[in-house]
């Protein structure tokens, strides 16, 4: 009999929890009415998306729930967030960013600089960490906003969003965040700090996929993406998916109660399973900033192995984990974010990133241990880079091919 | 996540001849690290017949890449080299019942890392001469470089040209904007300063051909026709298929595809390239339609 099947891949999404499908179920029958009728039928539907809003801006610490506006996913807050700033703000044409951001930022941002906008990307070190020094040398006056992820859905390290809002607002520019990884899983209390735009999104917390949530600061200027009807008071026109809302309203109540279970007892999961694994295997290492991360993330690198392999003869034994390696995404690139690190080729895609919920559990986390050595062993015993000594020496020259 | 064969993932669960083999007298590298796809080909090869005695691999890469490594040294060993030579990288696909699109590329390493052994054991000296680009086509792997070379040689304007000359473009159309661009860049390149007016997308149905100066006799029709298919044919059969002409009914044109082609999601890409082709020499609008759609006789 297969094994219970192991989900590593919280990161990438999560499943939605049977409450919170439970509290969104009515909403497609009984309670289907539109939420701007004037009838009952309306009427109870705009007093369930009332509460959700309470409950994603508890999460968040907005000050005013108004300040909650619901979108369709965490690509369009991000979006909506850049493009506004540069609307509202004809007079500024240049927006920074960091080059290991989500593509929803990136991609936008290269269509930008195509338009004709000034995009700079912040540097990061081989940590993941960007130069404090560079971002303040490049805010000026014309600078329309900063983008700048809360977490990295690779590594899970965490920028200073704060203390970068902080400098930005000094300065007159506007701070979005991507915080679709941050969200649930570590504090955020918004309305002290001077973060103007937040991106947010349902399926990373236990809520379904399809729903997401732009933080707009009450006084931030704003122009909407979607323009018609007067839903979310203008900002976002079409009909609220008012069951998707009631349901991301019941997942953030959920991880404001788990907060602590994901700092405490997530961590300690996730720190022995990393410790599990480097203590076993050698030529391995975490990537990113080990000590400023997601609690639930870990990303380990495998030399001389490539990524696609590894996930498949995890898959093989029911385990479910995510890689940086350019055959998954179909790409002959690995991972910006592992580029941007420094992380040589010969790491970068044999990286695998390993990320947990509250609702893994210790025998998993021991079964994954025990499944990783031997597979690591496996692939390492097929490549060109290695040999049953260990890495070829200087594996660059001995595997020196036709053509690079 | 990709949609491997029940064959593909045979060999790259259980891999055969792997890791190093000591006594091999042509040894091929191919591959890069920063692709994420190495290969390591090792032959021994008996120096009287030429005949492959043994074939080992090493890879570094996906599950494809090392299943594609190993249905090469099961489909190599006892062949002699010119033999083996014969084997393309379709042979390895359909050797493991397909690969996805978007990695074929991994037989394409195969075959190179073929060649690449097969020169070291002939002392010669195997180099691959293209020069890569970026990655425009992740369907078919084809870069900006070949697409831009072949834009200008043909002197191509829309993206359906693109794709009937190189594939870029014929898979899941993610492409077509970039594809537009190098159309766009390239066109200026042509107008010079100046002028940069964004190339026409796909058209749905072709431009009205201009009139032929008379009309043609039904038998110098079918002629025409033979010259374009001949035309096509080099192009097919390097894919390890054929057309063949079944009937002209009217307007309406109909052939067989034969061999890779039938069956292949480029069929339609590759039937309206034709059509395109014929359109161009019969100066007169005509539909090229695959046999089976020809109507049943009464």
């Amino acid at each position: 009999m297969e094994a219970k099947p192991i989900y590593l891949d919280n990161n990438a999404t999560t499943r939605v929890d049977p409450v919170v499908v439970e509290a969104m179920l009515p909403f497609f029958t009984e309670h289907f009415g539109n939420a701007s009728s004037i009838h009952a039928f309306g009427s109870e539907v705009g007093k369930a998306l009332k509460k959700a809003r309470a409950q994603v801006q508890a999460l968040i610490g907005a000050e005013h729930d108004s300040e909650i506006i619901f979108t369709s996913c965490g690509t369009e807050s991000d979006s909506t967030a850049i493009l506004s700033a540069l609307k509202a703000q004809p007079e500024r044409n240049t927006v920074i960013t960091t080059n290991v951001e989500h593509p929803a930022i990136l991609t936008l941002c290269e269509w930008l600089e195509k338009e004709g906008y000034v995009v700079h990307k912040l540097k990061v070190d081989k940590k993941g960490r960007i130069d404090m020094d560079e971002y303040k040398s490049l805010l000026h006056d014309r600078v329309a906003i900063v983008s700048a992820m809360w977490a990295n859905n690779e590594t899970g390290t965490i920028f200073p969003v704060e203390e970068m809002a902080e400098l930005a607002a000094a300065k007159g520019i506007m701070f979005h965040t991507d915080a679709v990884q941050a969200v649930g899983k570590i504090p955020i209390d918004l309305k002290n700090t001077k973060i103007d735009m937040l991106s947010l999104s349902g399926h990373k917390l236990h809520a379904p996929k399809g729903i997401g949530v732009l933080y707009l600061r009450r006084g931030c200027r704003f122009r909407p993406l979607l323009r018609g009807g007067h839903q979310e008071r203008g900002r976002r026109a079409g009909t609220e998916a008012s069951a998707s809302i009631v349901a991301l309203g019941k997942a953030c109540e959920m991880a404001m109660h788990n907060m602590e279970v994901e700092n405490t007892e997530v961590r300690r999961l996730r720190d022995k399973l990393e410790a599990g694994i480097l203590s076993q295997i050698t030529h391995c290492f975490p990537t990113g900033d080990v000590s400023k991360r997601l609690p639930n993330t870990s990303n380990i690198a495998f030399e001389y192995i490539e990524g696609e392999a590894i996930l498949l003869l995890l898959n093989k034994q029911g385990i479910a984990a995510s890689s940086g390696s350019a055959c998954t995404s179909g790409s002959l690139e690995p991972s910006h974010v592992m580029r941007a690190m420094g992380i040589p080729y010969t790491a970068a895609h044999g990286t695998i990133r390993f990320s947990l919920s509250v609702y893994n559990t210790e025998e998993e986390i021991d079964r994954v241990i025990t499944a990783v050595p031997p597979i690591v062993a496996q692939l390492r015993k097929l490549s060109p880079y290695w040999t049953d000594k260990g890495p070829a020496t200087n594996p660059e020259a001995s595997f020196a091919p036709t053509y690079a | 996540m990709w949609e491997y064969s029940d064959k593909v993932r045979e060999h790259f669960f259980n891999p055969r001849n792997s890791g190093p083999l000591e006594e091999a007298n042509g040894i091929g590298d191919v591959g890069s690290i920063q692709c994420g796809d190495a290969l390591r080909l090792m032959l021994k090869v008996e120096p009287e017949t030429e005949i492959i005695l043994d074939a080992h691999f090493q890879t570094f890469g996906c599950g494809s890449a090392i299943a594609s490594s190993s249905a090469l040294t099961e489909m190599v060993k006892g062949k002699t080299l010119d033999e083996a030579l014969q084997v393309s990288n379709q042979d390895i696909a359909d050797f493991l019942d397909g690969l996805p699109p978007e990695k074929m590329h991994c037989s394409v390493m195969g075959r190179e890392a073929l060649q690449a052994a097969i020169a070291n054991y002939r002392g010669e000296v195997w180099s691959d001469d293209h020069e890569e680009g970026a990655l425009i086509c992740k369907c078919f792997a084809i870069d900006a470089v070949m697409i831009e070379d072949v834009v200008k040689a043909n002197n191509l304007n829309t993206v359906e040209e693109v794709t009937f000359y190189t594939k870029a473009g014929g898979g899941c159309a993610a492409c077509h904007e970039g594809i537009e661009e190098i159309l766009a860049q390239v066109k200026a390149e042509r107008a010079g300063p100046g002028e940069t007016s964004p190339p026409p997308a796909c058209p749905a149905t072709p431009d009205a051909p201009k009139p032929p100066s008379k009309k043609l006799s039904i038998v110098e029709k079918i002629k025409k026709i033979e010259e374009v298919l001949d035309s096509v044919r080099p192009m097919l059969q390097r894919d390890h298929g054929d057309v063949e002409l079944a009937d002209v009914q009217g307007k309406k044109i109909y052939v067989h595809l034969k061999g890779a082609c039938s069956g292949c999601m480029m069929e339609a890409a590759t039937l309206g390239g034709i059509q395109q082709k014929m359109i161009e020499a019969l100066g007169e609008l005509v539909q090229v339609l695959p046999s089976s759609h020809m109507p049943v006789e009464a």
